[in-house]
């Protein structure tokens, strides 16, 4: 890293961090701009959400659908695949929460419709909750998933 | 070189959009079997979507996405001929994307 590179990223990221503190950026327009480490390098999901929502309070909800093996053979890759009928969904977010940061992935919905799927690392078997944010408010579903092999490391 | 492909498939009324990132996605804790000495952490960060230059999707992922990251979202009302965007950036400011048109093969 060279001396220019560093001071414009030591600027821009206390100029950043200066017009949180000063509640002139709301927490999701910060997001929406930057990727949320804080949120990703949460030791529990209940401090990611926090991180990605700036709540916890998530209501359980039965119009997700989460689609994903019962046992998964090989946890390096995991596939999983949300969907919901929740009206005006707004995000979808991840979670394993064994894994030792368990966020996986949060996506940002701007037009799509309430659907999303990927492939993700378990380290063990685990719950996998899944967050909806739709309407303003959190709603969430969580599925076992029963590992044979770890997924990190090993 | 990391490749990015975009795939397209009618889904329950919509358009569902696949996209593929060949990428090696480290998470930093995996230990190299000759040299002992842990891999760097090197992934994806964000990944965006787009359908006729507006953005549908904007996906920020972990080190636990697995490695070549398949992702979906689906879309209502795209039509053949709709153009899909696809671009991403790693913690490494490494970049890619690619184009495609739905429909096509």
């Amino acid at each position: 890293m060279n001396r220019r590179t560093f001071l414009k990223g030591t600027v821009a990221g206390s100029v950043l961090a200066v017009a949180a503190s000063a509640g002139l950026l709301t927490p999701t327009r910060v997001l929406a701009a930057a990727w949320p480490a804080a949120a990703f390098d949460a030791k529990t999901i209940d401090d990611a959400l926090k991180g990605l929502y700036g709540t916890n309070a998530a209501a359980d909800s039965k119009a997700i659908t989460i689609k994903a093996p019962i046992q998964a053979e090989n946890g390096a890759v995991v596939p999983i695949a949300v969907s919901t009928s929740l009206p005006g969904v707004e995000s979808i977010a991840i979670f394993v929460q064994a894994n030792e940061r368990p966020l996986i992935a949060s996506v940002a919905l701007t037009g799509a419709e309430g659907y999303f799927s990927a492939r993700m690392k378990m380290g063990k078997t685990s719950d996998v909750k899944v967050v909806v944010k739709s309407g303003g408010k959190l709603h969430t579903a969580s599925q076992q998933i029963k590992v044979t092999v770890g997924g990190c490391g090993g | 070189m990391s490749l990015t492909k975009i795939k397209t498939r009618p889904k329950d009324g919509a358009t569902e959009i696949l996209v593929l990132v060949n990428h090696p996605m480290e998470t930093g804790q995996r230990v190299d079997a000759k040299t002992k000495e842990k891999v760097p952490a090197h992934w994806v960060q964000k990944l965006t979507i787009e359908l006729n230059g507006k953005t549908v999707a904007d996906v920020d992922m972990g080190v636990a996405v697995s490695k070549d990251p398949l992702l979906a979202v689906a879309v209502k009302g795209a039509k053949n001929g709709d153009k899909v965007k696809v671009s991403w950036s790693d913690n490494k400011g490494e970049k890619g994307g690619a184009d495609a048109t739905v429909g096509a093969a």
